[in-house]
């Protein structure tokens, strides 16, 4: 018994000190922010600092921050809900009515998720260049709504596939049309799978960072490319650049926290559940 | 969508559900995901064999493979094609490594475990470009970063980590971010694990080093080799982290093939060359791919 507890402090000593280092750089980030920028560069890190919300104030004021704060949410919600549209009817038709090609279709699906942007990138800069798409949030919604398609609908297929059948075929008995089955029957029974699919989405697509350095860099750019437009080497601004941070990540982290599980069967199409 | 539902009344009124027409529900999705794999493609397929320079349109024609010779006889693809497979090598075997023994050490009881999981996944919801900047600059400064002021403390010499040791830190801040996805796929993996067997096991006077290579690992054996085949789509072209940190160099000593394409292409605007090289990247993806998609196949047989 004794050794057990033994085992079970050492254990808790262990876990939280690994925990504590791999989150330290979110943590130092998250302190940095509420200092002033000679406090953010001093050596010794200064541990004891008057915190202040002026960074925060002066990211705001200085580098229309409000417009990448919209052009992240309009991307990402944007896309998610285009994705959906697309999605449902796709999911709901594989998963109600399979044929014999539902699984090469899903396959197939999901191997258009492993083209290597970077494959495409030269065409897509030069389509999005002739078609006025670029450094704009349409054009970037096209492309999330595109990469974030096939995971979607895989993860629908899954939670589709554990609708009880018999509640659609009492659904069919009624004299339900296949669209009202969907509407009135499906889509209701199926919002917390609906719901963690879009969070996924969501997720991805604020986070994602290589079509959004590529193809925006003002007027259409999300978070992910104002950041990175604290890159330059001149003058360090740290405090500035950690304010900019911590509010472009607190509400993933915490969407992300919520969702993990959900998350893990996503992102390895249901291979690991 | 009214067409959508014309269709479906016009179709004959189904008693077996499997002769309903789905084609309206199905096919705008095949329809999109089909254009989006086929056009860009065609056109990089098309660019890499004709003579196209954003900056010289005098340059025209076809090219025939002129493109694709040109980019092997460059040592910039050799080194890059390197450079990937150092990346990817090395942040696989860390993520896979600490990824399994996290989620050996997470999965035991202890105090404030769900609070120790969420701050270990963490890092895998923060923006590649947060992530790389915070590494770089508060962290991994030579003058004004946390670790050298630690080296300072020891009496050691502050290291410049992204001018002396580039792949390394590049390596390091990737693997910050990519632990926690291995980490949460194998804790979900490992949770699935008998109780019953672990049990039987350690009456039969298994040790936990027994227990972790017979029992543990060949279970976690096929979650392993999903995680390293999604991470190696992400690795293979990573780009935000080199973006902000140290653009491909010094040098060529962090352009790994999404970088060299992305300079060749986009700050030098030779498309043919490029697309040659974005027909490199293809082609190794799908090597890739191919045996992702069949481990997935085989699980969607299974169930």
């Amino acid at each position: 018994m004794q050794d057990d507890a033994r085992r079970k402090m050492w254990t808790t000593a262990l876990a939280w000190f690994i925990a504590l280092v791999v989150f330290f750089p979110i943590f130092w980030m998250a302190v940095t922010a509420f200092k002033t920028e000679v406090d953010a560069i001093a050596t010794p890190p200064s541990l004891f600092f008057t915190p202040t919300v002026e960074n925060f104030q002066e990211v705001f004021a200085r580098s229309n921050y409000g417009r990448y704060v919209w052009n992240s949410i309009a991307v990402s919600f944007g896309s998610t809900i285009l994705a959906l549209a697309f999605a449902i009817p796709a999911a709901y038709a594989m998963a109600f009515f399979p044929t014999k090609r539902t699984p090469g279709t899903l396959l197939w699906m999901l191997s258009t998720k492993m083209m290597p942007p970077v494959g495409v990138l030269i065409p897509m800069y030069l389509l999005f260049r002739d078609m006025g798409l670029l450094d704009t949030v349409t054009g970037l919604m096209m492309i999330y709504t595109l990469i974030n398609m096939p995971i979607v609908i895989w993860m629908l297929y899954t939670y589709f596939k554990d609708v009880p059948n018999e509640i659609m075929e009492a659904g069919r008995v009624d004299g339900a049309t296949p669209i009202q089955e969907l509407f009135l029957l499906l889509i209701p029974l199926a919002v917390p799978g609906i719901a963690s699919t879009g969070l996924l989405s969501i997720i991805l697509s604020w986070n994602e960072a290589f079509w959004s350095l590529n193809l925006t860099s003002s007027n259409g750019a999300p978070l992910t490319a104002f950041i990175a437009s604290y890159s330059s080497p001149q003058g360090l601004f740290w405090a500035k650049l950690s304010a900019a941070s911590l509010m472009a990540i607190a509400p993933i982290l915490v969407v992300g926290w919520m969702s993990q599980k959900q998350l893990v069967s996503g992102l390895t199409f249901g291979a690991v559940k | 969508m009214t067409t959508l539902a014309n269709q479906q009344m016009t179709a004959k009124p189904a008693k077996n559900t499997r002769e309903i027409d789905t084609r309206p529900l199905l096919w705008p999705s095949v329809i999109v995901l089909f254009l989006w794999m086929i056009v860009p493609l065609a056109m990089t397929l098309y660019f890499s064999v004709i003579r196209y320079n954003l900056l010289n349109p005098m340059l025209t024609g076809f090219a025939g493979l002129e493109n694709y010779t040109f980019l092997f006889e460059d040592p910039a693809l050799w080194t890059s094609l390197w450079n990937t497979l150092v990346l990817v090598g090395s942040v696989l075997i860390i993520t896979v490594v600490f990824g399994t023994l996290f989620a050996v050490l997470y999965n035991a009881e202890f105090h404030g475990r769900g609070v120790a999981r969420l701050l270990v996944i963490a890092p895998f919801f923060v923006m590649p470009t947060v992530s790389a900047l915070v590494w770089k600059n508060m962290l991994m400064h030579p003058v004004n970063g946390l670790f050298a002021w630690l080296q300072s403390l020891v009496g050691m010499e502050p290291t410049d980590w992204f001018t002396n040791y580039p792949m390394l830190s590049v390596i390091v801040i990737v693997s910050w971010q990519w632990v926690p996805f291995a980490f949460l796929i194998l804790l979900t993996a490992i949770q699935s694990l008998d109780q019953e067997q672990k049990e039987a096991a350690r009456i039969d006077g298994a040790g936990p080093v027994d227990m972790f290579f017979h029992i543990v690992l060949p279970h976690l054996n096929r979650a392993i080799s999903v995680v390293i085949m999604i991470e190696t789509i992400f690795l293979l072209t990573i780009f935000a982290e080199i973006y902000v940190t140290t653009s491909g160099g010094p040098g060529t000593a962090t352009t790994n093939l999404a970088w060299l394409i992305y300079s060749v292409g986009l700050l030098q605007f030779d498309v043919g060359y490029a697309s040659a090289g974005g027909v490199i990247a293809v082609v190794l993806a799908n090597i890739v791919a191919i045996f992702l998609v069949r481990t997935v196949s085989r699980n969607l047989q299974q169930g």
